[in-house]
């Protein structure tokens, strides 16, 4: 009978993953299917949410350009550079900024950050305005999508490390020393044993840290002021919501077929993102198999 | 790779070791004391009052000076080696700034609101001053509670599945996968299906406590499974085939000693999979709702909680703004207070009550 809960238990892990898709898709599907006259956007469903998604993977490509190569360097700062001893210490104060709620992030991102970036995005404007990322006119407040994907890096930083750490401890020790023997520097050292070893397993971290960036809600629903049009210029006041953000802002004042359309919406952000876990995660148990034999 | 070793030169003896295999290298100080001088400048630019920001960017750039110097001394590749030594330690320095940033921003703005009404008080029928967050301390601490109930026996079983009786099966090969996969579910996704779900029985529109239970529970339950499994995991094997020995059921062998042996680990699991959802918003924001006044009820309208609070204090200050703004700051500092406070209990937790064996 024992194994018998147990077995219960881990079907229903199926049963709930099934059943996320399952009732999204039966609550979405009016929302796809729904008239323009309608629903609040007065849009069929394509053109509303085109350009949700499109924020959406703008933002997390931004947060993820900014956040894996930092990440790459404290995961290498933790794992090869700081006193053995501190290593573990350091390893906690970064998990430590997985821990902040991701309404305090919002409220700070408000509150500080973006005051923060202004000089910055007006510096931008007149001196590399004549790149279109940067057209302008900058913001004001500061609250654009190149700062919610500062926040976002932020966010993701610890998951990335945290793998990569993980990944750059396990680099067998004999090619280490092997390079090191040879007289190579420690970043010669770093090059040749450490990065090809770890090369799928960055990967795989960059991709998980992708799936929270693409479905972290608050910060970016506090952050960005959203306009739902789509644009590359990445300072200006004019922004691409996310689905995310779009949800959480329009869901409690929503009724009747707009509910309908929201999950949808989330439908589509559900698949996306377990499309790329989904990825991830397969190329992290590949590579389990593979490290057996070092 | 450039090869290192000159040619040997002819016409002289035999080769001078000292000479010949090391280099020019620049003093072992250098280093510590181009830092101290960056402490110094920031310490001396904060004393000054020129902020933080444009005294840590000069002494940043003095640090350069270091590969700089290297290059004419030592040559290109302990140049390399250095710059990169540099660049490690500033990605460290640049993860911490935001880290100290926010926790300063928070502490800051959220410590002078902190009072007895503060935590005494709801929001009921207070317009401006006054009001406080007793009602979402109650509803976070009756969601997250509720959640917790769901998940811990859902995670545990699925834990013990994975490890005792379905080692090398096909189905918990998946399920493990599965498992991960759904740690990557975005928390706002996870609300809408508890939403759907709820929307079958009680109409459209419903708005419950535990449907956010439901919701975080969704969200927890993959990092419960992981945790324990890593644990359980990590029983020897000897005490398992000891219980096995003496004549004792498996279920019996399970309850009494491989879940007892491994509880500090679990505990420990359960504590961080809490402070993990503790904090969410979206969820609950979508299915729990937001209200003014105290709901002890689960399972009857809407109930407030510290992240929705905070958001909806930001979101919709009234007039005049700061009063709400204050409380969201003080709520946010309690909730982060909480966060921190759990993590800490479990770090104690493994470290006091790992096995012995472990340390």
């Amino acid at each position: 009978m024992f194994s018998g809960i147990s077995f219960g238990a881990a079907s229903l892990i199926l049963l709930t993953l099934a059943g996320v898709a399952i009732f999204l898709t039966v609550e979405g599907i009016p929302g796809i299917l729904a008239d323009p006259s309608q629903v609040k956007s007065g849009e069929r469903f394509l053109p509303y949410v085109w350009p949700l998604v499109f924020g959406t993977l703008l933002a997390a490509a931004l947060a993820l350009l900014i956040a894996v190569p930092i990440a790459i360097g404290v995961a290498l700062f933790i794992s090869h550079y700081a006193p053995r001893r501190l290593g573990a210490t350091f390893g906690y104060i970064i998990d430590l900024l997985a821990a902040v709620p991701s309404v305090v992030y919002g409220a700070w991102g408000i509150a500080f950050l973006a005051g923060q970036m202004v000089p910055l995005f007006q510096w931008l404007e007149d001196h590399l305005g004549f790149i279109p990322l940067f057209a302008g006119p900058a913001s004001t407040t500061g609250r654009t999508i190149l700062t919610v994907s500062v926040v976002l890096a932020l966010m993701i930083l610890p998951i990335v490390t945290a793998i990569c750490r993980e990944i750059f401890l396990q680099t067998p020790r004999l090619h280490q020393e092997a390079a090191l023997a040879l007289g190579a520097t420690r970043w010669e050292m770093a090059r040749m044993a450490i990065f090809p070893y770890a090369r799928s397993g960055i990967v795989s971290a960059s991709m998980l840290g992708l799936g929270r960036a693409l479905g972290e809600t608050m910060a970016v629903a506090m952050v960005l002021s959203a306009s739902g049009v789509v644009t590359f210029n990445l300072i200006s006041s004019t922004n691409p919501s996310t689905i995310a953000a779009n949800i959480a802002l329009s869901f409690p004042e929503a009724s009747g077929l707009s509910v309908n359309a929201l999950i949808a919406s989330g439908l589509v952000l559900f698949v996306i993102t377990f499309g790329v876990n989904f990825v991830a995660r397969a190329i992290v148990d590949r590579r389990k198999d593979f490290s057996g034999a070092n | 790779m450039t090869s290192t070793l000159e040619p040997t030169r002819p016409g002289r003896g035999g080769p001078d070791l000292h000479t010949r295999l090391s280099s020019r290298t620049l003093p072992s100080w250098t280093a510590p004391v181009l830092a101290g001088a960056g402490a110094v400048i920031v310490v001396g630019g904060l004393l000054l009052g020129l902020g933080l920001l444009r005294p840590l960017l000069l002494a940043w750039a003095l640090q350069l000076a270091l590969p700089v110097a290297s290059r004419f001394v030592e040559g290109g590749r302990k140049a390399t080696d250095r710059l990169v030594t540099v660049l490690v330690y500033s990605a460290f320095g640049l993860a911490l700034l935001p880290l100290g940033s926010i926790i300063w921003t928070v502490v800051s703005k959220g410590v002078p609101v902190l009072s007895a009404e503060f935590f005494t008080y709801s929001m009921r029928n207070v317009v401006g001053e006054g009001g406080g967050i007793y009602h979402a301390i109650i509803g976070t601490l009756l969601i997250t509670g509720a959640a917790t109930v769901i998940s811990v026996p859902i995670g545990l079983f699925t834990s013990i599945y994975l490890v005792e009786y379905g080692e090398g099966k096909r189905m918990a090969r998946w399920i493990r996968f599965l498992v991960d996969v759904m740690t990557g579910i975005p928390s706002i996704v996870a609300g809408l299906f508890a939403y759907a779900l709820f929307v079958l029985f009680f109409g459209e529109g419903v708005r419950m406590g535990i449907g956010g239970s439901v919701a975080l529970s969704v969200l927890m339950i993959p990092v419960v499974v992981r945790s324990c499994e890593e644990m359980l995991k990590l029983v020897p094997n000897e005490l398992r085939e000891a219980s096995y020995a003496l004549g004792v059921p498996k279920w019996r062998t399970i309850s009494k000693v491989v879940v007892p042996t491994a509880l500090a680990g679990i505990v420990t699991g359960v504590t961080l999979a809490i402070a993990r959802v503790i904090g969410e918003t979206a969820p609950l924001l979508i299915v729990a709702g937001y209200t003014d006044s105290v709901n002890f009820n689960l399972f009857d309208g809407r109930m407030a909680t510290l992240p929705v609070f905070a958001y909806t204090s930001i979101r919709n200050p009234g007039v005049p703004p700061e009063f709400s703004l204050d409380r969201a700051w003080g709520a946010a500092l309690v909730l982060l207070i909480i966060v921190m406070l759990l993590n800490l209990v479990a770090r104690l937790v493994s470290y006091l009550f790992s096995p012995k064996g472990e340390k």
